[in-house]
């Protein structure tokens, strides 16, 4: 079931991407959505679409892997067009029966459309590249300031990091029950949605159970090793920006200032769209 | 000698309560239990389940305290919260579940846990990793996620983690419990060799007996009391005693025990398989 996503999960490979450091890929791909929401035009676009492109040539990452996820969002992409394609007033190009494509929908369609594909592809190039563990880091390190204001950062990447790890234990555990169930007569696959569904319950309150007792043991057990929060304590790991870094943060406000140049150049106006 | 751990009077109590919060009842776990472990001694500690051993284990890390009498941890009350994380940090625990004590996504992240949290620099933390998972031959498994171990393995990266905090003494609660025969092989090893090599004292609770013939030293307990305390081949050659409190003996000791009882002259407290044939040899000369 949830084997089966493989948007955005850590493909190990070497590359420049994955060497770099987690606070940039994040600062990175956080500047690379606003900057889909900055560009309005072509032009704007076709930049983005050659960053994308070439964040990907560098990630190492096959193509092929990287938009097999994609096929996940494919329903979510294809509604947001037709809404987009049928609902938005304006010049009618064409019309059948009660609808009518206009050209604000055409356009809106297509730039929603891009809009999510670019945002996802670009946002999965950093989960692609980027261990869990390095990504928690990342986001701890960066949210820092907000400690000032009482924001628990470290506690919330504890909790981030413990759960990455043991997804894949309470699955396994899942599967366990389900067939321990199964060899009992109990039936998860036939049936309607909804009894399906309900048949699900058996399965959820031992699976919560042994969550409850795993997590007074892990409890216990970081205790046991002198765990007392964030305080005082030191990194095996500590992020160091390096000269790469540096280079890529250079990139990505080059990046963004040809996004904002781009919004004043109308190439659709140039061939008279 | 100092101790290295003392208990002395130990009285723990389990207070029951019903929904409204009223106690219901009062189950005494541990009940007047004294005992002395010396540095660098390899302890172990028997009894059936619900014998209370766990219970005690718990209380040499500070993670419960006496209801009554006291506990010493090297010098330290454990009561004493001034000197709680360096009990926590001389005294190590394993616990049963191998998949519940890993807290890391690498191997060496989480024997890297116990440093950071004790605050150890960065370049130490390294060298503790490296010599902690070399210690309990580990070290080619660093990178490897957890998850991807065998029972054995996960529980000797437990080990390594704890060994990673230069603990004085390692507190193993039934650590071999979840593990087939050679993962329960390879972490006794680990534990006997960090006695042996490191001379860090050994607390090993279990209630297989064939962990315990190496032990210098062994506590049984039963209801909450130690009943009996001894060398191995001492508490051994009491099978019957054992029996009543629902212990075996090693499979060895059971058969010199039962051809003892048959006639054959053989001495008590047969505690390994090379003693057993050795002993039969003379026999037949």
């Amino acid at each position: 079931m949830l084997r089966d996503i493989t948007l955005g999960q850590y493909y190990r490979t070497e590359s420049v991407i994955h060497r770099l450091d987690p606070r940039v890929k994040l600062v990175a791909t956080f500047a690379f959505i606003i900057s889909l929401f900055i560009a309005g035009n072509l032009l704007g676009y076709i930049i983005a679409a050659l960053f994308l492109a070439l964040c990907i040539k560098l990630s190492n990452v096959p193509p092929k892997f990287m938009f097999r996820g994609m096929r996940a969002i494919f329903f979510l992409l294809m509604i947001t067009m037709v809404f987009n394609l049928f609902l938005t007033p304006g010049i009618p190009l064409v019309s059948f029966w009660k609808f009518t494509i206009t050209k604000e929908g055409l356009r809106m369609a297509v730039m929603m459309a891009v809009r999510l594909i670019f945002l996802i592809t670009g946002s999965s190039i950093m989960t692609l590249t980027t261990t869990p563990n390095n990504l928690t880091d990342g986001l701890e390190s960066l949210l820092n300031p907000l400690k000032k204001v009482k924001v628990p950062v470290h506690e919330i990447s504890m909790m981030m990091s413990i759960a990455l790890r043991f997804i894949p234990i309470l699955m396994e555990e899942t599967d366990k029950i389900m067939k321990a169930q199964m060899a009992r007569g109990a039936d998860f696959e036939s049936g309607s949605l909804i009894k399906r569904a309900k048949s699900l319950v058996p399965l959820l309150v031992p699976l919560f159970v042994s969550a409850f007792r795993r997590a007074n043991d892990l409890a216990m057990a970081m205790e046991a090793r002198c765990y007392r929060g964030g305080e005082g304590r030191t990194k095996m790991k500590p992020l160091i920006y390096k000269r790469i870094d540096l280079i890529a943060y250079i990139v990505l406000v080059i990046y963004l200032a040809l996004i904002i140049v781009a919004r004043r150049i109308d190439l659709l106006g140039i061939i008279g769209f | 000698m100092k101790n290295m751990i003392k208990t002395d009077k130990l009285v723990f109590e389990y207070i029951r309560r019903d929904e409204e919060g009223n106690v219901e009842g009062i189950t005494r776990a541990i009940d007047g239990v004294d005992l002395e472990v010396k540095p660098g001694q390899f302890i172990a500690i028997l009894g059936h389940n619900g014998s209370g051993k766990s219970t005690l284990a718990k209380h040499f890390n500070a993670l419960l305290y006496p209801t009554e009498g006291e506990v010493y941890v090297d010098g330290y009350n454990t009561e004493d919260d001034d000197h709680l994380w360096d009990i926590r940090q001389e005294a190590g625990m394993i616990f049963q579940n191998p998949d519940n004590q890993i807290i890391g996504q690498v191997v060496e992240e989480d024997v890297g846990f116990g440093p950071e949290n004790m605050g150890v620099p960065t370049d130490e933390i390294w060298e503790r990793v490296d010599e902690s998972l070399k210690a309990v031959n580990m070290l080619q498994f660093r990178k490897s996620s957890p998850n991807h171990l065998s029972g054995g393995q996960k529980q000797r990266v437990s080990i390594a983690g704890v060994i990673a905090m230069h603990p004085k003494c390692i507190i193993m609660d039934e650590p071999t419990a979840m593990l087939d025969p050679n993962g329960r092989k390879d972490v006794i090893r680990a534990a006997r060799a960090l006695n042996d090599v490191e001379g860090i004292t050994v607390i090993l609770i279990t209630h297989y007996m064939e962990e315990v013939v190496h032990a210098d030293r062994v506590f049984v307990m039963d209801k909450g009391k130690v009943v009996m305390e001894g060398t191995p081949r001492e508490i051994f050659s009491q099978v019957e005693r054992l029996k009543e409190l629902h212990l075996g003996v090693p499979q060895v000791t059971e058969l010199a025990y039962e051809l003892k009882k048959s006639g054959v002259p053989l001495p008590d407290g047969v505690l390994t398989r090379e003693e057993l044939v050795s002993e039969l040899k003379k026999l037949a000369k």
